[in-house]
């Protein structure tokens, strides 16, 4: 039977509320941060509107994405800290003491089951794990923050130290701690090896103040002694796991870590930002300043001169004054530029939004379909649904499907050749193919067009320095009047083509139409006729015979599983 | 124009006005989608069988890399792979048989992308130096030189470098940024061919579209908007915006008429180019970690994903079920891309490992 006196409960407090230490430094710290807040609040309350929006926009921690994860682990958390529907959390007596508020691994790995409708415990184990890893919770004499599926005991850490509180803790802090870890002699509070050489690290790097952090530690230590025995066990560990989270036992996972990209970004955002507030607070304190009225856009600039030799007068002539007018338009021309710009914005957002409303669009149902006729059509050449003909090379550590694709010998594997009839893309993408399809051209004297369209494609991939003088090259063999393999082209794109060309300023992209024109007619009418060719069906079957019967067995199942999906 | 008249409005006016008329059409834009949206994919996909997924078993673990592996590509031969590090390192591997060839040390640390190129000749990789970096492999014709010796500096941005790929062509190299741009660059001469511009934050990704003429790609980025680009024109001819975080991957789907896209709100989505829509959401309560990188099966049945939880995992696109989780790294996936010819899946960690699974 689990009884609760006073001090247990204490203890289940600073559990789910936070330490109640009076001067411990972290109250302090917390102090001193709140003040920063008020003195910031009160220096925004003081700065125009258009400051404070933009300072409240200085990303926030917030905003990193390490902070999304660490409010839905606290969704979690909570759910889990439910006195009635939670994980059970007991004080266990143990031989000569009581260890309080604490739960097992295994009670935590059930409630995770149950509650996140998890189909298998490791699952559970991992996101546990994962809780953790991120200090949310914590085995109560381990320093290797996991979770075992077992009896072992874990206790939540206070939300005062939940990482969403962006702590950052100094080396300093970290030093402090350490030393009061040795003031305390008891078995449980010993220094693990890889803290004692921190320290010790850490008093060469500190020597100079390290007075200083004794005397803080020695302070922090004597408070601690005041408090109750539970309450003392369990503020401990929770500190411990604290520095378990931001300074890991060697081989451990720091969590705290940012993505490098996201954590560029952050601090690129916040200096942009610094940066338009300081020039929005140059721009306020102009406005205000006395000396200086010239902000209103109305004022003709002759009061502007009045008011200004006014001031000079009453000031006295200050030099400065017309640097600090010229200072003021500036950020006023600044600002009437950012206006065109949101116009602009908005034009461009509107023609967008009309663009895509007068596009026309296929019915979801009707993607469905080709989504499944692709992956029914494809689902022999995915070697993770289909084995490959020869074994895959990872698995069998043989590279025999490798090397029997770069001999590329005739007949081709049947699937490749297959393959080719799925669309011209496919067919020009095959080396092989490509030169297949290039010979049926040429027997049918139409080589010209794919010829064409694969020296723009060439053209394409050019470097930029040789790109006018091949496209000159292109014109003269495929273009011009009195081209050796004329390609046949309607007469607007020929003629847009032409001047393109011939003013000298031919990019790669300058037989776009010509290009696109050819490989419409090529598919529509070449391709068709290919697919029909005894040519290509005589190389099909040529495939097919030396094909192996485990390709045949594949290919009778893909029909006939084809012909299920027809129904 | 007559807008010159005394009646002229103000600046803000215009503003106001065009910002309401925008609000207009995005509902009208919202009804007339929802017209089209008649069912949903995973529905029609039920008729399907499930898949009978052998899982994937580990079959390489690739070790070397000192710091976090923040990026990794498939060379076209299938087996060697590049990929790049926090300490600033840049490795190529022969990953069949699990060895490093070549260790090249990067100007500065944190090469947060790299990229084969399509010859297998050259890889290009860069990062915080907001540098894109090709270094020559193998025999380029400068005899024994090292690769580091032969490198050569192609793209400079205002901020980091944070994705690179080879558009069908080792002569250019296409780039997005943390300044928010995309940009497609001359490789020998180092000179801006084209820059994208219409993100409104730092570019996570980028992908070439698979199509017949090559000549559209896709990026995704920190303002949460997927965008789909012409090469040709730099214009923006797409976008999905239904992501509700950060946007760190995209792929396009193996026809070139869709995309997936992964994101920091643990959520991979389906978004089609034909329907002008989402299709499809992949996502399950416990997924509570960010997705870093996605990559879609040959067949385009399986769409893999790599989490900030230390998993990756395969969806079955069409029923958006998971089939399968890859469990094994000890850090965040940062990257899971398949072979080249889709026999194996790679996938990079912050753990400083790469693994092959197949």
């Amino acid at each position: 039977m689990v009884t609760m006196n006073s001090s247990e409960k204490a203890a289940q407090k600073a559990c789910q509320q936070g330490p109640s230490r009076d001067s411990s430094k972290y109250v302090k710290e917390e102090k001193d941060k709140d003040k920063l807040k008020d003195m910031k609040d009160g220096a925004l309350s003081n700065l125009p509107p258009n400051v404070q929006a933009l300072m409240s926009t200085i990303p926030s921690p917030e905003e990193s994405p390490n902070y999304l994860i660490y409010k839905k682990m606290e969704a979690i958390i909570e759910k889990m800290q439910d006195e009635n529907t939670g994980v059970p959390v007991r004080t266990v007596k143990s031989f000569m003491s009581k260890i309080p508020s604490v739960f097992t691994g295994a009670d935590l790995v059930s409630w995770l089951t149950r509650e996140l409708h998890l189909e298998e415990t490791w699952e559970a184990l991992h996101l546990a794990h994962l809780l953790a890893a991120h200090g949310y919770l914590f085995p109560i004499d381990d320093h290797n923050l996991t979770v075992k599926n077992d009896n072992t005991y874990y206790r939540f850490q206070t939300p005062y130290f939940w990482p969403s509180n962006q702590w950052e803790p100094e080396n300093t802090d970290y030093a402090v701690y350490l030393c009061k870890r040795t003031m305390q002699n008891k078995a449980r509070l010993e220094l693990a090896d890889y803290e004692a050489e921190s320290l010790a690290r850490l008093q060469k790097m500190f020597s100079r103040k390290w007075e200083f952090i004794f005397m803080q530690a020695e302070a922090q230590s004597k408070v601690d002694k005041k408090r109750d025995k539970l309450e003392r066990k369990v503020l401990d560990s929770q500190e411990r796991a604290f520095w378990d989270v931001h300074r890991p036992m060697p081989g451990c996972v720091n969590t705290t870590e940012l993505d490098p990209r996201k954590l560029s970004r952050i601090n690129a955002l916040k200096a942009k930002r610094l940066r338009q507030a300081q020039e929005l607070i140059l721009q306020h304190n102009l406005k205000n300043n006395p000396i200086v009225t010239i902000t209103n856009a109305q004022e003709s600039e002759e009061q502007i001169q009045k008011k200004n030799a006014e001031n000079t007068v009453k000031e006295n002539g200050e030099t400065s004054q017309p640097e600090v007018t010229v200072a003021a338009t500036e950020v006023e021309a600044k600002q009437k530029g950012s206006i065109e710009q949101q116009i602009e914005a908005a034009r461009r957002q509107v023609a967008v939004l009309k663009a895509r409303i007068e596009r026309r669009n296929v019915r979801v149902s009707k993607v469905a379909e080709m989504f499944i006729s692709y992956c029914e059509q494809y689902a022999e050449y995915d070697a993770f649904l289909t084995p490959p003909e020869w074994p895959n090379p990872w698995v069998s550590d043989t590279t025999e499907l490798w090397d029997q694709e770069k001999q590329c010998k005739d007949p081709l594997p049947l699937r490749r050749v297959r393959r080719w009839a799925f669309g011209l893309r496919e067919l020009l993408q095959d080396p092989a193919g490509r030169e297949h399809f290039a010979k049926f051209l040429s027997k049918e004297f139409s080589g010209e067009n794919l010829k064409f369209w694969l020296a723009v494609q060439e053209l394409k991939a050019l470097p930029i320095r040789r790109v006018a003088a091949r496209a000159r090259e292109i014109w003269k063999e495929f273009l011009a009047a009195d081209a050796p393999s004329p390609v046949n082209i309607d007469a607007a794109s020929r003629e847009l083509t032409r001047t393109k060309v011939e003013s000298g300023t031919a990019d790669r992209y300058c037989f776009d139409q010509a290009q696109a024109h050819v490989y419409h007619l090529m598919k529509s009418d070449s391709y068709s006729r290919y697919l029909r060719s005894e040519m290509y069906k005589e190389y099909l079957n040529g495939s097919k015979k030396k094909t192996s019967v485990k390709g045949i067995r594949s290919i009778v199942s893909f029909t006939a599983r084809k012909e299920t999906s027809a129904n | 124009m007559a807008a010159d008249t005394a009646v002229a409005p103000t600046p803000e006016e215009t503003l106001e006005s065009l910002l309401r008329e925008a609000e207009a059409l995005k509902q009208k834009l919202e009804e007339e989608r929802q017209k089209l949206n008649d069912v949903t994919l995973s529905c029609v996909a039920e008729r399907l069988e499930t898949i009978n997924f052998p899982n994937l078993k580990l079959r390489r673990v690739l070790k070397g890399h000192q710091a976090k592996v923040l990026c990794s590509d498939w060379s076209p031969d299938k087996r060697h792979i590049v990929s790049s590090s926090q300490d600033g390192k840049v490795i190529v591997w022969d990953a069949f048989t699990a060895t490093k060839e070549l260790t090249i040390a990067m100007p500065s640390t944190w090469v947060m992308a790299c990229a084969y190129a399509p010859s297998g000749n050259m890889v290009a990789a860069g990062g915080l130096d907001n540098k894109v970096t090709v270094f020559p492999l193998g025999g380029g014709g400068a005899g024994d030189e090292e690769p580091a010796a032969r490198k050569r500096t192609v793209a400079t941005h205002t901020s980091y470098m944070s994705c690179c790929v080879f558009p069908n062509t080792d002569r250019q190299i296409l780039t997005g940024s943390g300044d928010g741009t995309c940009a497609l660059w001359d490789v020998e001469s180092g000179q801006l061919l084209q820059s994208f511009q219409a993100h409104a934050a730092d570019v996570m990704s980028l992908d070439l579209a698979p199509s017949d003429m090559g000549d559209t790609f896709v990026s995704g980025g920190c303002d949460r908007s997927v965008l789909v680009w012409d090469l040709r024109t730099g214009q923006a001819v797409q976008a999905f915006d239904t992501h509700d975080s950060d946007v760190n991957s995209v792929r396009y789907h193996p026809s070139g008429d869709s995309l997936a896209s992964g994101s920091d709100d643990s959520c991979c989505r389906l978004f089609d180019l034909r329907a002008d829509r989402e299709v499809a959401r992949y996502t399950k309560e416990s997924i509570i970690f960010g997705v870093n990188s996605v990559d879609w099966s040959v067949s385009g049945r399986l769409l893999f994903a790599g989490y900030s939880d230390y998993t990756a995992c395969a969806w079955d696109a069409l029923r958006a079920a998971r089939v399968c989780v890859l469990c094994g790294h000890e850090h965040r996936v940062t990257r899971v891309q398949l072979a080249t010819d889709g026999t194996a899946l790679a996938t990079a960690s912050w753990d400083a490992t790469l693994r092959i699974w197949a």
